[in-house]
């Protein structure tokens, strides 16, 4: 009778890492994927709740009320973000986990202190691993959170005698732990290594740009998942490992996918600040501007070329999304295509600030997915169109990426956007984009420049399609 | 204790290529709430947060341990709501398409 209770709770985790399993196939697909999400949810109820059964937690009350407060704040952050925000929430959200996780070692690092037991080993590197995952993911999240609010600059922050720097601080976690393995209840060491864990977060983060985020905000993700597995080897939780090898897995998928749309290896992105060795590049480009001109119209004339078009292709990019402009861009594809014009959307996989973020964002402005083409689909596609219009985005069209092989961005795979008879551009001014590199398609003979805001400039080109 | 340890990473590592294998091929329109879900999943750390905040003592342990509850529960919750609200628009999206 005594082992049915802890019996029943294994049982249960095992369901409850089935379901997991279970939701994150369903959120592969569009048509289940508001199930899977569900399926997860339950799964991860059932986790809590067999574990509170366990006979070591006699604190009830006070959990139930952490459980309260936090369900409370995380509601009421869920219902409140925007869309736009999403890559911040997440960020911020994966930061928690990634601190939760260490604060577990940590505690435990406590109560072996307290009770003055000794530390097993294996325990002993779990709890300086999870230290470091976990001190790493809540530090980076919250530093890509500063980064992706406007709170701190995007642009990358070096200083010399950066590497060396990181180097020392590795040494010195390594040093720690070793000392910490040999002698497991040295408090003042302990407290050392947690925080050089958490200088470590932020030194991982500060010397990557703005640009690289969706790479940042993936790879964090997967640590956060590492982190609560190897929280789980510090508790000795299969569900934790489980769930926890789950989530770092996806993680690093969705980070390798956002490295091949960028044409950059993950080491790259961690270790080289961007266009940090493209400044001669980036000074041939501004010396060609110069001798080039560059057409600008007015909206009248950009709405008669849309409204007059066959097919026209929208290239939506994070300006559009920044100026809040998806709604009034879906009431020009309306506009367009009750007028007879066949109207799609191209979507570059980093479009945005994390994988998948400008799907989102049309998707709350009520554009159809049917409508939506990835990068592969729709650059064939480019030829046939008569007007690419450029929203905000920059990067990802710029020719350079197959031209010129001393642009920092070379051989990253673009939108073909210059391909299309015309090209409209929707721009605040002549700024390099995140990659900080001109942009030679706007000095293009077929290329037309709509200056002013995304909003603006769309609500205008609405009304102005109207009148046509 | 070991062959516990070796059992824990058989766990780990067998649960890493299931992790691989399911999520493997997803549709970029789904990358966002995948991310946001999984990001909710690794919330489970509230499970051994639960466990850390267990004992009926008020020490520093437990006190750090219901820190981290509250933590993950966030995570948790927050996670999972932000991406009910995300695939909520996709699905609106398909009735109507």
């Amino acid at each position: 009778m005594s082992d049915f209770l802890p019996t029943g709770i294994q049982l249960t985790y095992l369901v409850a890492a089935s379901l997991f399993i279970l939701g994150l196939k369903k959120l592969g697909s569009p048509a289940t994927a508001r199930n899977g999400n569900v399926i997860a949810a339950v799964g991860m109820l059932l986790a809590i709740v067999a574990t509170m059964l366990d006979q070591h937690v006699l604190n009830y009350e006070m959990i139930l009320l952490g459980l309260a407060i936090g369900s409370a704040i995380g509601a009421i952050a869920a219902y409140k973000v925007q869309m736009t925000e999403m890559p911040q929430m997440v960020g911020l959200l994966n930061g928690l986990g990634g601190l939760a996780s260490a604060l577990v070692a940590v505690a435990e690092f406590w109560r072996f202190l307290d009770t003055g037991s000794p530390v097993p080993l294996d325990i002993n590197i779990s709890m300086l691993l999870d230290v470091l995952i976990g001190g790493v993911t809540f530090t980076g999240s919250f530093l890509a959170f500063a980064k992706l609010q406007g709170l701190i600059s995007g642009s990358p922050i070096t200083f010399p005698l950066q590497q060396p720097f990181n180097l020392l601080l590795l040494g010195a976690y390594v040093a720690g732990s070793a000392y910490l393995v040999i002698t497991p209840d040295s408090l003042p060491v302990f407290l050392a290594v947690v925080a050089v864990s958490l200088v470590l977060g932020v030194m991982f983060v500060i010397p990557i740009g703005g640009g690289d985020m969706p790479v940042v905000i993936s790879l964090l993700n997967s640590l956060s998942g590492i982190a609560a597995a190897a929280a789980g080897f510090v508790v000795m939780n299969n569900m934790l490992i489980i769930a926890g090898a789950l989530v770092g897995a996806s993680g690093i998928i969705l980070t390798e996918i956002m490295c091949k749309a960028m044409n950059r290896s993950l080491f790259s992105v961690l270790f080289s600040a961007f266009g940090s060795g493209g400044s001669s590049a980036a000074g041939g480009a501004a010396a060609g501007a110069t001798d080039q001109t560059v057409h600008s119209i007015d909206p009248e004339e950009g709405a008669m070329m849309l409204g007059y078009a066959r097919s026209v292709v929208i290239v939506p990019g994070y300006g559009m999304a920044v100026a809040q402009a998806q709604h009034s861009v879906r009431e020009l594809a309306d506009q367009l295509e009750r007028m007879g014009v066949d109207v799609k959307y191209a979507i570059h996989p980093v479009a945005g600030r994390m994988p998948g973020h400008m799907n989102v964002l049309l998707a709350e402005a009520n554009v159809p997915y049917t409508q939506l083409y990835d990068m592969e689909d729709i650059n064939p596609q480019f030829e046939q169109a008569d007007v690419a219009l450029v929203i905000g985005a920059n990067d990802v069209v710029n020719p350079a990426a197959r031209s010129d092989s001393n642009s920092p961005i070379y051989g990253m795979p673009i939108l073909e956007v210059d391909r299309a008879k015309h090209t409209i551009v929707i721009k605040r001014g002549m700024s390099a984009g995140f990659a900080g590199v001109d942009n030679e398609l706007f000095y293009k003979d077929k290329t037309t420049m709509l200056f002013g805001s995304a909003k603006d400039m769309v609500s205008k080109l609405v009304s102005e399609v109207k009148q046509l | 204790m070991t062959e516990a340890l070796i059992a824990a990473l058989f766990v780990f590592v067998l649960a890493s290529f299931i992790g691989f294998e399911v999520i493997n091929k997803i549709p970029p329109t789904l990358h966002t709430p995948l991310m946001s879900g999984s990001n909710a999943i690794s919330g489970i750390a509230v499970i051994g947060a639960i466990v850390a905040a267990g004992e009926r003592n008020t020490n520093l342990s437990v006190f750090l341990g219901l820190i981290a509850v509250v933590l993950a529960t966030v995570n948790v919750v927050g996670g999972f709501l932000v991406t009910d609200r995300m695939l909520q628009m996709f699905k609106k999206k398909e009735i109507k398409a």
